[in-house]
C-alpha cells in the first residue's frame, strides 16, 4: 500500500501548494518527514538543495525523489502522478473558462488588469534572482561576485541587443562559470 | 490536416521537454522560456494570451510549470495537446531526479557541475529580466495610468513588502472588476 500512500500524499501537496515552487516545500517537508517517515530532516535538506540545483518544478522533483526511495521507479510514478493530477483537473477547467469567457467584457478588463501585474512578479522574480547570483542574496557591495554580475550583464546584452536564444544562452552562461571556475576567478 | 496536427503535437512535446530540461528555479523561468519559444518563435499564442495564462497558472494549485503546460496544451492540441505538453514537462526532471537519486553522493560533491551549474544561474537571470524589460515597456507604452499603476504596486508589494503572489493576483483582477462596473455604469448613463 506504499504505493497508494504515496500518490494520496502527493496529491495533497498538489492540491496545497498554490503560488509556485516555494509554496510547496513546507507541505512536502510535513507530508515526506513528519507523517511518514520517508525521509530524514537530512535527506530533507539533500532535497531541497537537488530541486534548487536541477531542472524542473520541486514538486515533481521531491515527488519522484522520494517516491524512487520508497519504493523504486513505480513509486516515483505513483507519488509525481498524485502531484501532477490536481493541476491537470482544476487547470483544465480554468483553460475552458478562459478560452470560452474571454470575449466577454468583464474578463477582458480582468485580465487586462492582470497583465502588468504578471509582468510586475516577472520582474521581481528575475532581480530577485540577479541578487541571487551577484550578491548573495541582498545588494552590497562588498559581497558582489564580480564574475557572476559580468556574466550576468553579458548575456543581457546578447539576448537585448542580438536577440540571442535563451537556452543557448544559458548554455553559454554554464561554459563561462566552467571556464571562470577552472582560472580560478570564481570558486 | 491529420498530420499536420500531429506534426503541432510533436513541436510541442520536444519544446516543452526543451524547455523543461533547461528551466533551473522557479516557475517564472519556465514561462519565461515558453513565451520566447511559443509566441516569438513558432507564433501559436499571443503576448497577451500567454500572459493570462501565467496569471492562471500562477494562481492554480501545483507546479505552474505543470499549469502553464496544461493550458498551452489545450490551447495547441485539445486533450491531445494537454497531454502532450505536460508529460514533456514532466518527464526531463523525473528522468534526471530517478537518476541522481541514486548518485547524489557523487553528483553533489563534482566540481565541474558545481561552476557549471552557477554560471547557468546568471544566464537564466539575464532571461528573466530580458522577458520582463520588454513586456514591461510594452505596458507602459500604452499609456493607461491604471496599467502603470498595478505594475508598480505589484512589484512593490512582492519585491519590497513580500505580500503573497496570490494575494495580489486576486487585488489585480479586483480592480478588473471595479473597472468594468465602472465603464458598465457610465456606459448607461450615456
Amino acid at each position: 500500500m506504499t504505493l497508494l500512500e504515496l500518490f494520496l500524499s502527493f496529491l495533497q501537496i498538489g492540491l496545497f501548494s498554490i503560488g509556485g515552487g516555494y509554496a510547496a516545500i513546507p507541505l512536502i517537508q510535513s507530508q515526506a518527514v513528519e507523517i511518514h517517515g520517508w525521509l530524514t530532516a537530512e535527506q530533507f535538506l539533500d532535497l531541497a538543495t537537488i530541486a534548487e540545483m536541477t531542472p524542473g518544478p520541486i514538486g515533481i522533483n521531491a515527488a519522484t525523489f522520494v517516491g524512487m526511495r520508497v519504493a523504486g521507479l513505480a513509486g516515483a510514478a505513483s507519488a509525481t502522478l498524485g502531484f501532477v493530477l490536481p493541476s491537470l483537473i482544476i487547470v483544465s477547467l480554468l483553460s475552458w473558462v478562459y478560452l470560452r469567457f474571454r470575449q466577454l467584457p468583464m474578463l477582458q478588463s480582468v485580465l487586462a488588469s492582470l497583465r502588468p501585474a504578471v509582468v510586475a512578479l516577472i520582474g521581481a522574480a528575475g532581480l530577485r534572482m540577479f541578487l541571487q547570483v551577484g550578491f548573495g542574496g541582498q545588494l552590497d557591495i562588498a559581497r558582489a561576485d564580480w564574475a557572476a554580475i559580468a556574466l550576468f550583464a553579458a548575456a543581457l546584452f546578447g539576448l537585448r541587443k542580438y536577440k540571442m536564444s535563451p537556452i543557448l544562452t544559458i548554455a553559454l552562461c554554464g561554459a563561462g562559470g566552467l571556464i571562470l571556475g577552472l582560472l580560478g576567478i570564481i570558486q | 490536416m491529420e498530420r499536420s496536427r500531429g506534426k503541432r503535437l510533436v513541436t510541442l512535446f520536444f519544446s516543452m521537454l526543451y524547455i523543461s530540461a533547461f528551466t533551473f528555479g522557479g516557475g517564472f523561468v519556465i514561462v519565461t522560456l515558453m513565451k520566447r519559444r511559443f509566441v516569438d518563435e513558432l507564433h501559436w499564442l499571443d503576448e497577451q494570451e500567454m500572459l493570462d495564462m501565467t496569471a492562471i497558472a500562477q494562481s492554480s494549485p501545483g507546479a505552474i510549470a505543470v499549469n502553464a503546460a496544461v493550458l498551452v496544451g489545450w490551447k495547441v492540441g485539445g486533450f491531445a495537446g494537454m497531454v502532450t505538453a505536460v508529460l514533456g514537462t514532466v518527464l526531463p526532471p523525473v528522468a534526471i531526479l530517478s537518476l541522481i537519486s541514486l548518485f547524489y553522493a557523487m553528483f553533489a560533491e563534482n566540481r565541474i557541475v558545481a561552476l557549471v551549474l552557477r554560471g547557468m544561474q546568471s544566464g537564466v537571470a539575464a532571461v528573466i529580466v530580458d522577458v520582463a524589460l520588454g513586456l514591461g515597456a510594452k505596458v507602459l507604452k500604452n499609456r493607461k495610468w491604471v496599467h502603470n499603476a498595478i505594475l508598480a504596486a505589484a512589484f512593490a508589494a512582492t519585491f519590497f513588502f513580500k505580500v503573497n503572489v496570490v494575494w495580489i493576483i486576486l487585488c489585480a483582477a479586483l480592480v478588473g472588476v471595479i473597472l468594468a462596473l465602472a465603464e458598465r455604469k457610465g456606459g448607461m448613463a450615456k
